[in-house]
């Protein structure tokens, strides 16, 4: 365990540089957050009957996405593993006295949290010193919170193990590009990226929880802001508990039986 | 101009020797915006209107921003990878051509996947156009043309503003994304939706939204004709583009290397 937690450190580590590139990325952050909200208030003004959510849960809702918008963007793809898979320098990993597939996913999951860690601050600070009810609120009880805790670090399980999911297949697919910019149109749809999946029609909002992308940002921020009832956490959580493990033990089997077919020229 | 459509064929043929990657990316473009599209016809099927707009109404302003974005993204895309040029100094080599280094610059790189969405946005104008919305006449289909026309003039410029930023910076500033991807994806809905303040600032300080909530409000009957050319004067918008690029290009040193 000693090793996997220090490949987790390093990459903590090596991720906190970008310092410059994340306060760029907050600006456009604050901006788009700033939109997406507005056009719903346009929505609200005119209809506030017919919306799912308070204003101010959906607010929490969006401020939230934009804070943690790198902790479970889809298109964050590991492109190191990626690349290495294909040119066959993953060869090199094999040399090292750890499993593969647990060094990867410690390696992705700090990836996300060093990105995350330096936009969230400023994004949440803001956001909460918006006016009411535009801006970032708590309104759950302190045991509510820790189940959005709990959920986003699910979550985050999910989102690393589908990525490497999609590494693993890469073992046996020459070009990864098609899958990859499927998942990223269909998480984005399903897991609630572009739209929250309450604001969806019933049918579709049906299926789309059913889905592993719905086990994603959807769950912890619908949470948050109050949208899942403490009463409901534990089947929606469940799901995601699901999720985690069958992505996890799929792209491990997928890795192991990859490494095996894998023929390493010498040279 | 002949010289730039052989760079254009160029470009073309070697996105077409790997077909199946082309094609990939081309799937890629589409599916972000037909989700785009798809969350709003997913709110508009809950809401039935907003700001006075219906689905038809926004399928219209949504194409004619495609439409406009596309392509200056598949005919600007040089300005996109503008950054390595200089940092790598082969912007030392167009200045020393005999042609316009800008000229060069855009030949540099185009986007043909493009096209895809252009096709997309055509598939949704062949839907919008006969549903109703709009009460056509001549006039207005002039007012369409140049939304589209002018509307991709001047994403271009934003995108010349991107590059010369770069100048002075050297490195890509991601903070301009927001004038750079945020129209496509905010464009769906008439920028007066978003609230008065963000209207001012798109008409007047990136006048977006002269080439699409104010000639949409003619295309709707809220406005008066003149509203229907309001795109050329957005045209102005070149002008401060042009003198800062020119600006940058004296301001140009060398890496040296």
């Amino acid at each position: 365990m000693r090793k996997y937690w220090s490949f987790f450190k390093m990459r903590l580590m090596a991720g906190l540089q970008y310092r410059a590139a994340a306060l760029a990325g907050m600006s456009t952050q604050f901006a788009w957050g700033a939109m997406e909200i507005l056009l719903y208030r346009a929505f609200w003004l005119e209809h506030p009957e017919r919306f799912p959510m308070g204003m101010e849960a959906l607010a929490s809702y969006i401020w939230l996405q934009q804070a943690f918008l790198t902790l479970f963007a889809m298109w964050q793809w590991e492109y190191d593993i990626l690349e290495s898979v294909k040119t066959g320098a993953v060869s090199y990993e094999l040399l090292r006295p750890a499993d593969m597939y647990s060094m990867w996913m410690s390696r992705s999951i700090a990836n996300r949290l060093a990105r995350a860690a330096l936009r969230m601050v400023p994004v949440i600070l803001v956001a909460s010193l918006l006016p009411a009810p535009w801006g970032l609120r708590v309104r759950i009880s302190p045991a509510a919170f820790g189940v959005f805790l709990l959920s986003m670090a699910l979550m985050v399980l999910v989102v690393c193990a589908y990525s490497l999911f999609v590494c693993s297949l890469t073992f046996y697919l020459t070009d990864p590009n098609g899958i990859m910019v499927l998942s990223v149109a269909a998480a984005d749809l399903l897991g609630g990226a572009i739209v929250p999946l309450p604001f969806l029609p019933e049918g579709f909002r049906r299926f789309a929880e059913l889905t592993p992308f719905a086990s994603m940002q959807n769950v912890p921020l619908r949470i948050f802001s109050g949208d899942i009832p403490l009463g409901e956490a534990p089947s929606v959580m469940g799901l995601q508990v699901f999720w985690a493990a069958a992505l996890i033990l799929t792209g491990y089997l997928l890795t192991r039986g990859g490494l095996r077919r894998a023929v390493i020229l010498g040279g | 101009m002949r010289l730039y459509f052989k760079f254009f064929s160029i470009h073309f043929r070697s996105a077409m020797t790997y077909r199946a990657s082309f094609l990939l990316s081309c799937l890629g473009h589409l599916l972000i915006t037909t989700n785009v599209f798809l969350s709003v016809v997913f709110l508009l099927d809950r809401f039935d209107s907003v700001g006075g707009y219906t689905l038809p109404q926004l399928a219209l302003c949504f194409s004619a921003v495609l439409a406009a974005t596309s392509l200056a993204e598949c005919f600007g895309r040089g300005f996109d990878v503008f950054h390595q040029l200089l940092s790598d100094a082969r912007f030392d080599r167009i200045m020393v051509r005999p042609r316009s280094p800008l000229f060069q610059v855009l030949c540099q790189d185009m986007k043909p996947t493009m096209l895809a969405r252009l096709l997309q946005a055509a598939v949704m104008l062949a839907w919008a156009v006969p549903s109703g919305a709009v009460r056509w006449t001549p006039f207005k289909a002039l007012t369409l043309a140049l939304m589209i026309l002018c509307g991709a003039g001047i994403f271009f410029g934003v995108f010349l503003i991107n590059a010369c930023v770069t100048f002075f910076t050297l490195e890509h500033v991601e903070a301009l994304n927001i004038f750079m991807d945020g129209p496509r994806e905010y464009g769906k809905y008439p920028f007066g939706v978003y609230g008065r303040p963000v209207l001012l600032i798109l008409t007047f300080l990136v006048p977006l939204a002269l080439v699409q909530h104010w000639p949409l409000q003619y295309l709707f009957d809220r406005g008066p004709a003149w509203y229907g050319l309001l795109p050329v004067a957005a045209l102005l918008f070149l002008i401060p583009c042009a003198l800062l690029w020119r600006l940058g290009v004296r301001h140009y040193r060398s890496t040296g290397s």
